[in-house]
C-alpha cells in the first residue's frame, strides 16, 4: 500500500456545506487533528443555494415568538413523524447558532433598531427567518467557511470518497477516496468520522439539487452498518422554474411568497384557497381580503393559503395542473410583479431577479413566473441519536441533510439551514467526546479491503464495450420521476423496485473511456452505485408506507393512517454485501414524546 | 432548429488543442447544457466544473469566445447566431484539464486574511443598521467564480505577480473586513505591503465582467486605496481615528488569529 496517499486524523468529515463546515470547526475547536472532505471546490456546496433564510425564533419582529412556537410548528409541518428530541434542540439552540454566525462576520438584513430582520415563510407562525435578501446560504456557507480556513482546518478539496471503512468490531476506521483532479486513490485512516453529504435529489429527472446530489452518504452509511430512516419522506418543492427545459427544476425561493407573491392558474385565481386541509383551517385565511390584511399585521387576519407547508403547496399545484389548469409550460403561475414594487421585489428577491431575467427572459417586476414542483430534499437519512449525532456503527456521526428525524415527513422552509447549524455543531461535539474518550484509537485501515474497493471502482476502465453512464443516469432519472414521483402507487412502486433491479445489473457493465484525471464520465460510474441503492431505499419504503403524509402521497392510500404515524421505516443491510446487498425494512415505533412537549402541540394557535 | 458548432479546448498542462463538435441546438440552452449533452454522447470524459447550474456558485467559470463568463448563464441564443462559440478554460490558471483550471492560488490568498475580530457580544447581541451591513453585503454577494482574477492584468500576463499579489477577489475581501461594523483587526499595512493593492491600476476589467455586477473597482479598491494612504499619510486622520473610532488594533497584532 506505500504508493497511495495516506492521512491520519481525529475527526474527518465528509461533506463540505453548513454541516460539515459547522462540525470541523466544533470540533477543531477542541484541538483534534481534523480534515473536511468535499466533491467540489470550498464554498460550492448545495447550501450555497439556499436562498430565503435560516429559521430561528429570536423573537425580532414578533415578540410573541419562541422556541415552544417554532417547535409546534415544525412538529405539524413534519406530520408528527419528527424526532421529537431533535425538533426540540433544533428550536431551542438555532437563535444561538445565528448569533455565532454574526460574531463569525455574517452580515444579515436588520430591522429598524438595528436587530436581526426575519422574513414569513411557509408553516412558520411567525416572520422567523434570519436572511440576507435571497442569498442566505451564500452568507452562511462563506461565514463558516472563511471562519474554517481562519482555524486553519486541513481541506481535501475535489476529493470523492467512495467507501467507509469498518474494523473487525464494525467501528468506523476511515474512508477510500480519490482525487478528482488527478484520479489518484487516498486513504484516511481516522478515530471517527463525520457523515455531511447532503441529499439525493440527482436521481430524478427534475430537481433543484446540483450533481453532487447522489446520495453518497445514505449509502456509503447504510453499507457500513448504519440504519436509515423514513427515506420514502422526500420533499418536492413547490416552486421549481418550468422554462425554458434546460433550467427545469431550478428553485425559486418560497421567500417569494412570503414576501407577499401569490400563486393563480391559467383562468386567473387564487387556487389555494380551494386547499386548506382540515390540520390548518383554524389558522389559514378564508378570503383573499384577509391573507393580504396578514402580511402587514400578523393580528389582522390568519395566513395566506400560498403558506402552507411545502407538501401541501406542491400537491395543490400538481392537482391543478392535471386538471387543466395550468401555464403553458405545465406549471402554474407565480405573481408578485401585481403586489410589490418593481424597486421592493429587486430589493429583497435579487437573484430571484436576476435568475429569470437571465435564464428565462423574463423581468419578475412586470410578469408572472412559471413554476412546478421539483424535486428538492429528502427528509430521511441516516438514523442518529439527537444529542449527539452518532449512528449506529461505531465512530460515525451524520448531520444535516444526509441525516433523517428531524423533518419528520416534510421539511419547513428556512430549517434546513437551522438544522445544519444546530446538529453540525451537535455531530462535531459527538465525535470530538467520542475520540476524547478513547474512541478509535484501535482504529486501523485495513489494506486488503482499500484494494477491494479501489478495484472495484476502476473496473469500469477495464471494459472495452459497455454501458454508458450518462445513459445509465439519464434512464434512473425518468423512472424514478415517473415511478417515484410526487403522486404514488402501489403498482408504479413495484415497478420501480422491479426496474432498479435491471439497472443494478447494468450498473455493472458500465464502460468508461478515457484517463483517470478529471474524467466526469468515471466519477458519474462512481457515484451511480450510491445513487441504485439510495433510489431503491426510497422506493421500498414508499411502498411499505401505505398512507399519504407529508412528503409520502398516495393515490392508492389517500389519508393518512393514525397507525403508521406512529411508526418509523428502518431500512439496514444486516448482511452487508455494498449496492448489491440485499436491504431490510422494518417498521420501528417513533421514540415517544415527554409529556410537556406534547402539550406545546395540543395548545390552540394565537 | 438549426445546429451550434462549439469549438472546445481539450488537453491538460502538457497541451492540447481545439475539437470540434456539432449538435442540434434547443430552446433555451445555455453553454453548459450544450457541453452537458456533448458529454453524455460524444465525449464523455469532457472536463468541466460547475454545481448549482443557476449562477450562484461560481462553479462553471471559462472563457466564451476569450472573454470570461459562467458557462450556466451564458444563453446559446445571445451568442453571434451561426457562429461557431469557442470555449476554452480561464487563462490566468494552470491548467488541470479541458476546461477545469487549477484555482488554488485563490484559496492560497484567502488563507492569508487576517480574520474577521468582533468586540466580545454585547447584552442583546449586536446592533447594526442596514446601511453600514449594505457596504459589506454587496461584497459578500461574491460567488467566488475568479473571473476578476482571471481577467485582471497583474495576474493575467505576470505570473510572477502572484506572489505578492492578492487579486480583486481578496481585495473586496479586505474591503469588506474593513468596513465591517463590528471588525477591529487592521489590515491596511498587509493590503499594501503584502497583497499588492498599490499593483492595482484600476482598470475597471474585474468590475466588468463580475457576474454579479459588484463595483469591486468603484466601491472596493479605491475605497481601500484612500484607507491605506490616509493610514500612512494623514495625521489627522490618524488622530481622528484614535479618538473617535472604534479601535483597531495595530496591524502587527492583525496577523494573529482571534483565538477558536
Amino acid at each position: 500500500m506505500n504508493d497511495i496517499e495516506h492521512h491520519d486524523y481525529d475527526v474527518i468529515v465528509i461533506g463540505a456545506g453548513g454541516a460539515g463546515l459547522r462540525a470541523a470547526i466544533e470540533a477543531k475547536q477542541r484541538g483534534l487533528r481534523v480534515a473536511l472532505i468535499c466533491k467540489s471546490l470550498l464554498g460550492k456546496a448545495h447550501t450555497v443555494m439556499a436562498e430565503g433564510g435560516v429559521a430561528a425564533a429570536m423573537g425580532n419582529v414578533y415578540e410573541e415568538d419562541n422556541w415552544m412556537v417554532h417547535f409546534r410548528d415544525t412538529m405539524r409541518g413534519g406530520k408528527m413523524l419528527n424526532h421529537y428530541r431533535m425538533a426540540e434542540l433544533h428550536a431551542k439552540e438555532s437563535p444561538d447558532r445565528v448569533h455565532e454566525l454574526e460574531a463569525w462576520g455574517a452580515l444579515f438584513d436588520r430591522t429598524k433598531d438595528g436587530k436581526i430582520l426575519q422574513r414569513d415563510f411557509g408553516g412558520h407562525r411567525y416572520a422567523r427567518l434570519a436572511h440576507v435578501g435571497d442569498r442566505t446560504g451564500l452568507e452562511l456557507i462563506r461565514t463558516l467557511q472563511q471562519k474554517a480556513v481562519s482555524m486553519d482546518i486541513d481541506v481535501f478539496m475535489e476529493c470523492k470518497v467512495i467507501r467507509l471503512l469498518n474494523g473487525p468490531d464494525g467501528s468506523v476506521t476511515g474512508a477510500v477516496a480519490y482525487w478528482r483532479p488527478t484520479g489518484e486513490f487516498i486513504t484516511f485512516g481516522s478515530k471517527a468520522v463525520v457523515l455531511a453529504t447532503g441529499g439525493v435529489g440527482k436521481s430524478w429527472k427534475f430537481t433543484s439539487n446540483s450533481w453532487e446530489g447522489t446520495g453518497d452518504g445514505h449509502a456509503i452509511a447504510m453499507w457500513a452498518g448504519a440504519d436509515l430512516i423514513d427515506m420514502e419522506c422526500v420533499q418536492f418543492h413547490p416552486t421549481g422554474m418550468v422554462w425554458p427545459l434546460s433550467v427545469r427544476g431550478i428553485l425559486v425561493t418560497e421567500g417569494v411568497r412570503g414576501d407577499g407573491g401569490v400563486l393563480r392558474n391559467s383562468e386567473g385565481n387564487r387556487f389555494m384557497f380551494d386547499y386548506t386541509p382540515d390540520m390548518f383551517k383554524a389558522e389559514t385565511a378564508d378570503s383573499e381580503a384577509e391573507a393580504d390584511r396578514w402580511y402587514d399585521d400578523h393580528t389582522a387576519g390568519r395566513r395566506p393559503p400560498e403558506l402552507l407547508p411545502r407538501d401541501e403547496v406542491a400537491r395543490s399545484i400538481n392537482s391543478e395542473v392535471k386538471a387543466g389548469r395550468g401555464s403553458p409550460h405545465g406549471g402554474v403561475f407565480l405573481d408578485i410583479a401585481s403586489r410589490r414594487s418593481a424597486e421592493d421585489i429587486r430589493k429583497r428577491l435579487p437573484s430571484m431577479y436576476h435568475q429569470f431575467m437571465e435564464l428565462a427572459g423574463v423581468d419578475i417586476t412586470r410578469e408572472a413566473m412559471e413554476v412546478g414542483p421539483t424535486l428538492h430534499y429528502i427528509m430521511g437519512g441516516v438514523r442518529v441519536e439527537p444529542d449527539s449525532g452518532s449512528t449506529s456503527v461505531p465512530g460515525l456521526f451524520a448531520a444535516g441533510e444526509v441525516s433523517g428525524g428531524m423533518h419528520g415527513a416534510n421539511r419547513l422552509g428556512g430549517n434546513s439551514l437551522s438544522d445544519l447549524l444546530v446538529f453540525g455543531r451537535r455531530a462535531g461535539m459527538g465525535a470530538a467526546d467520542y475520540v476524547e474518550g478513547g474512541g478509535g484509537n484501535d482504529a486501523k485501515v485495513d489494506d486488503l479491503l482499500v484494494q477491494h474497493y479501489m478495484d472495484e471502482a476502476l473496473e469500469p476502465f477495464t471494459r472495452e464495450e459497455g454501458e454508458n453512464p450518462y445513459t445509465l443516469q439519464h434512464d434512473l432519472q425518468e423512472m424514478m420521476q415517473a415511478n417515484v414521483g410526487i403522486i404514488r402507487n402501489g403498482p408504479e412502486l413495484d415497478e420501480a423496485i422491479e426496474q432498479l433491479e435491471v439497472l443494478k445489473e447494468r450498473v455493472q457493465n458500465i464502460a468508461v473511456k478515457g484517463g483517470r484525471a478529471y474524467n466526469p464520465g468515471w466519477n458519474l460510474a462512481t457515484d451511480l452505485p450510491a445513487m441504485l441503492t439510495v433510489s431503491t431505499c426510497v422506493a421500498l419504503g414508499a411502498r411499505d408506507r401505505k398512507e399519504s403524509r407529508g412528503g409520502q402521497t398516495r393515490e392508492d392510500f389517500p389519508k393518512a393512517d393514525p397507525e403508521l404515524g406512529k411508526v418509523n421505516f428502518v431500512q439496514s443491510q444486516p448482511s452487508g454485501g455494498g449496492f448489491n446487498g440485499e436491504i431490510k425494512i422494518v417498521p420501528e415505533p417513533l421514540p415517544v414524546m415527554p409529556d410537556d412537549l406534547r402539550a406545546l402541540l395540543e395548545e390552540a394557535p394565537k | 432548429m438549426s445546429d451550434v458548432k462549439m469549438r472546445i479546448w481539450r488537453g491538460d498542462k502538457d497541451g492540447g488543442e481545439f475539437e470540434n463538435y456539432s449538435l442540434e441546438s434547443q430552446e433555451g440552452e445555455v453553454v453548459l447544457d450544450v457541453i452537458h449533452r456533448i458529454q453524455a454522447t460524444e465525449a464523455p470524459d469532457l472536463a468541466c466544473r460547475w454545481n448549482c447550474k443557476a449562477g450562484k456558485c461560481g462553479s462553471c467559470s471559462a472563457e466564451i469566445n476569450g472573454k470570461p463568463r459562467l458557462l450556466c448563464m451564458t444563453r446559446m441564443d445571445q451568442l453571434p447566431e451561426g457562429e461557431e462559440v469557442t470555449v476554452t478554460p480561464m487563462r490566468a490558471f494552470p491548467i488541470i484539464r479541458d476546461l477545469v483550471s487549477d484555482v488554488s492560488y485563490n484559496f492560497e490568498k484567502a488563507r492569508q486574511v487576517p480574520a474577521f475580530l468582533p468586540p466580545p457580544r454585547p447584552e442583546g447581541g449586536y446592533r447594526m443598521s442596514q446601511a453600514d451591513v449594505e457596504r459589506g453585503q454587496e461584497f459578500r454577494q461574491c460567488i467566488e467564480c475568479f473571473m476578476c482574477q482571471d481577467v485582471c492584468h497583474v495576474i493575467r500576463d505576470h505570473e510572477e505577480n502572484k506572489t505578492n499579489y492578492a487579486g480583486p477577489r481578496l481585495f473586496i475581501r479586505y474591503a469588506e473586513l474593513e468596513m465591517h461594523p463590528l471588525d477591529t483587526n487592521d489590515r491596511r499595512d498587509l493590503v499594501r505591503d503584502k497583497m499588492g493593492l498599490g499593483m492595482c491600476n484600476i482598470t475597471k476589467c474585474c468590475t466588468e465582467v463580475c457576474p454579479e455586477h459588484i463595483k469591486i473597482t468603484d466601491n472596493a479598491i479605491i475605497p481601500l486605496k484612500e484607507r491605506v494612504v490616509d493610514a500612512d499619510f494623514d495625521p489627522v486622520a490618524w488622530l481622528g481615528r484614535k479618538i473617535l473610532r472604534r479601535t483597531k488594533r495595530t496591524p502587527a497584532d492583525a496577523s494573529v488569529q482571534p483565538e477558536a
